[in-house]
């Protein structure tokens, strides 16, 4: 039989505040255990949270971003279990009132994965095991996070990647976690369950917890897929449970089954008031975000006549596409911008991380000043680009490559002679372009541009040589 | 007779130091303590660096706080930094705060000298002060008796003179009972009055500080100089200013005061006599008296024992040995060593609650008990919202008895329950609620009654409050503690 994959997931994403979410302590990443502390964040009998509002307008963003209704009146619940990392034995989450509801992430295939909530918790502290003692450190504890559940529509592995990567790139994008996955800052739970392809009942689901990157969200569902499509085929039945991934070894393994399920005996935080958004606040909130990606990327084809490849590669990291935006502002064309930026500037950024940070030393308005003087017809392409690289190189703007006798252009009777000496110099290329061979015309153009020290238009050259040898 | 003004003014016209009052009460308290029980922790050496940093105010020709240099007390459960704070419990044994509650801020800073911790019920889960791991503290009327529960230290201290003023907490009548037991005013404030941050929580949307003083002015006193917003209690109200020592002796007549009588049934005969004898001196100073059902109060006692065990099991997870107080010594795992903990660490009555409030917030049970207690509890709130339409205050008795002999709550835990049955409205509501002595019973021991008012009217409650003790003069000093 043929099964198909069904999977929903719960993603925690630590959000990017100075302080934590019930006192005023650093959020900060790492530090000796137990500095980033109060007696606020570990508990102590008599202390009280306090809610920070950043917290609340940074998942309402997320809210928005991802398409979802924000809850004019939501509240804190306490979820109680009991944990040494857990400093009150409960945690400090959002029950039957989230924050967000009903929202969706949309594909590049234009599926929507449906979002169920987004709700603001806290963070726990993290267990230290070193020579056969435990320790505790609470510098995380208290540190805000919202949970993202979505509905299980998602189909495939493909999509299941898709779907993270676009959750990064918004999040991101908004500005609220830098969803580091290694760090933690970003952490994935997958529901997973397979039927015959066909069916519309779910399987038994399982979940995965904890993913740290999406290459093991990857390998963990494609084991646990097979897993579950071998257990049913050999007449096996799937065990509701929850999963740890092994890196290691490639496979899942169980944590603890259904009947250790903890009741987690949810109740309203009376420690919290009641949280209450008029539409104003929402608005405000609303009108701070910058345009998405989704809709940048949209813009860019039907504005500016970008192919879907390109634009989704300028609108992937922020800070690209508004170094686009800048770029291309006041120009009649951006899609040169876009070719510049995607040919040359990408080529000198390795990695994904580089593209991330974007860090060039040329400046978006010293790039819209290169493509202003193609425009204005003053240099031809060849020149732009040979300066952009000396550009990128130094720092320095394009007038500091560019004399005026370069910006004069070519002239008819230039370009001839130009053409005539270039078809002297090379019988055999022109035989060979006699021959039938295309290619060999460009031998003949490079030379030309040489001699006429790339001001020549390749366009007009290439007229002239045909022209020319006839 | 008001304590603090007239020990302000002989320290101000430098009659007695503040060091000399200290002294007085640290020599009484190292004679009486033994057979009272009030205290718990003492702390005299920081109380008399305090007095002696007011004296040095007073001999500069500083103009003094009213509370400065005033000795009182903390019940055990506020947090005070570098002293120890156990809620009476085994399970804190040797925990001494880092940080103060706000209300012990703010007395701090205005020059109040701090003697040391009272006495209370294990956690404030009880109304006799007998779960305290330390023993009970006994009622200075006679020491046969409780003090009541669970402020009970902060009651015998201040009725037995070994402090001029207490801070105790009030979650279904802790301030309230313990006042009424031992002859003294003791005020529960609306929630939200008061700060509960550095407050150890019993049951969060119950609890509240208050003062346990010797005269209705004093209670005026401490109340308006610790209530008030605070940014650390987000459940604190932002608008709140106290002033109800300016309106003290504000003229009653023609007020009305309401009478649900429900709190009249089930009282003992002395009890319920000494309640209509106030209502009597009440019309005799001009006020009105009605009566009315709030039928809505029979269901106070389950939905207190519901929500605030319910509240309980989770405020109390955090005792687990691992960061503070007290660890079980032998263990095999992290899992067994909380275990060990909290069955050794923790008393009968407090395993009780956590258990009971554990049940009722269970996947399965929810909806049968909190949801439904919850519910009930808006019913309360809105019968005493409508009782607010026709009356000023109302009057009911503090407790159906007066005190009784120690061993015997031990002996019956239910109708202990039972006994909270006139105090535990006032928490499920929020409202503010003052307990003064009323009468005395035939063995001697103190009756009280309680004048409730609509949220943050502690400036009327206390009002009526003062006339009556102005009044009736009811107010009698028991024989133990320092003799001014």
């Amino acid at each position: 039989m043929k099964y198909e994959l069904v999977a929903g997931f719960e993603t925690h994403i630590e959000l990017a505040t100075k302080t934590k979410i019930f006192c005023s302590c650093t959020t900060e990443f790492g530090g000796d255990p137990n500095t980033h502390c109060c007696p606020v964040c570990i508990g102590l009998p008599g202390t009280l949270p306090k809610l920070n509002r950043k917290v609340v307008d940074y998942a309402i963003m997320a809210g928005l971003a991802t398409n979802c209704e924000i809850a004019r009146v939501s509240k804190m619940d306490r979820k109680n279990y009991c944990y040494p990392d857990l400093p009150k034995a409960y945690q400090i989450s959002q029950f039957d009132k989230p924050l967000c509801e009903h929202g969706y992430v949309e594909l590049s295939t234009g599926k929507k994965i449906r979002l169920a909530r987004i709700h603001i918790e806290e963070d726990a502290g993290k267990l230290i095991h070193k020579k056969g003692d435990t320790y505790v450190d609470y510098n995380r504890g208290g540190v805000p996070l919202i949970e993202i559940v979505s509905e299980p529509d998602i189909r495939s592995i493909d999509e299941a990647k898709e779907y993270v990567e676009k959750l990064q790139q918004v999040m991101r994008y908004i500005g609220i976690s830098d969803c580091k996955m290694q760090e933690g800052s970003m952490r994935c739970d997958v529901n997973i369950s397979v039927r015959p392809v066909g069916s519309d009942t779910f399987g038994t689901r399982t979940e995965i917890k904890n993913m740290n990157s999406i290459t093991n969200i990857a390998k963990a569902m494609e084991y646990e897929f097979e897993r579950q499509c071998d257990l049913l085929e050999s007449g096996g039945k799937v065990i509701q449970e929850t999963l740890r991934y092994d890196d290691a070894t490639g496979e899942t393994s169980s944590m603890r089954g259904k009947e250790d399920a903890h009741d987690y005996r949810y109740f309203r935080d009376p420690d919290l008031v009641t949280i209450l958004l008029t539409d104003e606040e929402i608005e405000a909130v609303k009108n701070s975000l910058p345009e998405l990606p989704t809709e940048k990327a949209k813009r860019y084809v039907e504005e500016f006549a970008i192919t879907d490849k390109d634009a989704q590669n300028l609108t992937k990291y922020r800070r690209i596409s508004e170094y686009f935006d800048k770029a291309s502002e006041g120009l009649k064309n951006p899609k040169t911008v876009a070719n510049f930026m995607i040919g040359q500037i990408f080529s000198r950024l390795a990695t994904e991380a580089d593209k991330e940070i974007f860090d060039i030393k040329t400046t978006p308005e010293q790039l819209r000043e290169l493509v202003k003087l193609i425009e204005d017809g003053k240099i031809k392409n060849n020149l732009a680009k040979t300066t952009l690289d000396k550009m990128l190189e130094s720092g320095k703007g394009a007038m500091d490559f560019i004399s005026e006798d370069d910006m004069g252009g070519v002239d008819e009777g230039a370009l001839t002679e130009f053409c005539k000496a270039a078809i002297e110099a090379n019988p055999n290329a022109v035989a060979d372009y006699k021959g039938g061979k295309e290619k060999a015309l460009m031998a003949l153009l490079g030379n030309v541009m040489k001699q006429s020290r790339g001001k020549a238009d390749a366009a007009q050259v290439t007229a002239k040589l045909k022209e020319l040898i006839g | 007779m008001a304590k603090i003004s007239q020990l302000h003014k002989l320290l101000t016209e430098k009659e007695i130091s503040s060091r000399e009052l200290t002294e007085k009460y640290i020599e009484a308290i190292e004679r009486d303590n033994k057979e009272l029980g009030a205290y718990v922790h003492l702390s005299f050496d920081e109380a008399l660096s305090a007095a002696d940093a007011v004296d040095a105010k007073i001999a500069s020709g500083e103009e003094i706080h009213p509370l400065a240099g005033i000795p009182m007390t903390l019940k055990d459960n506020m947090s005070t930094k570098g002293i120890e704070t156990t809620c009476c419990s085994k399970i804190l044994s040797g925990y001494k705060p880092i940080y103060d509650a706000t209300v012990w801020t703010s007395l701090k800073e205005k020059g109040a000298v701090l003697l040391g911790k009272t006495n209370m019920d294990e956690f404030a889960m009880g109304s006799s002060c007998e779960t305290s791991c330390y023993g009970a503290a006994k009622n200075p009327r006679n020491t046969k008796f409780v003090a009541g529960g669970s402020s009970g230290g902060g009651a015998s201290a201040v009725g037995g003179n070994l402090a001029v003023y207490a801070l105790g907490s009030d979650t279904g009548g802790s301030i309230r009972q313990p006042a009424s037991f031992c002859g003294i005013v003791g005020l529960k404030p609306t929630y939200g009055a008061v700060s509960r941050f550095g407050l150890v929580a019993y049951a969060s949307s119950l609890d509240q500080i208050g003062p346990m003083t010797t005269s209705v002015e004093d209670a005026a006193l401490v109340f308006d100089n610790i209530a008030g917003f605070d940014k650390m209690d987000s459940t604190s109200n932002p608008d709140f200013k106290a002033d109800t020592f300016k309106n003290l002796n504000n003229d009653i007549s023609g007020k009305t005061i309401g009478v649900a009588k429900e709190y009249l049934e089930g009282l003992r005969p002395e009890v319920l006599k000494a309640t209509e004898e106030a209502l009597r001196t009440f019309e005799s100073l001009g006020a009105k008296i009605v009566y009315f059902d709030m039928p809505a109060l029979k269901f106070a006692l389950p939905v207190y024992y519901i929500l605030a065990c319910a509240e309980a099991s989770s405020n109390l997870g955090r005792y687990d040995g691992i960061r503070y107080g007290y660890k079980a010594e032998v263990y095999e795992s992290v899992h067994d060593m909380v275990c060990k903990t909290r069955s050794e660490g923790f008393g009968d009555e407090v395993k009780r609650r956590i258990l009971l409030g554990t049940y009722v917030l269970s996947a399965g049970y929810y909806d049968a008990y909190y949801k439904k207690a919850q519910n009930l509890r808006g019913a309360i709130v809105a019968a005493f919202n409508k009782a607010f339409e026709c009356c000023d205050v109302m009057l009911a008795p503090v407790a159906p008895h007066t005190a009784f002999e120690l061993g015997k709550a031990i002996s019956d835990p239910i109708e202990t329950y039972q006994s909270d049955i006139c105090t535990v409205p006032v928490n499920i509501a929020g409202l503010p609620a003052i307990s003064l002595p009323c009468g005395v019973a035939e063995d001697g021991m103190p009756i009280g009654m309680q004048l409730i008012g609509n949220k943050f009217t502690e400036s009327t409650i206390l009002n009526f409050a003062y006339k009556f003790e102005q009044a009736t003069n009811l107010m009698k000093s028991a024989d133990w503690g320092v003799k001014l």
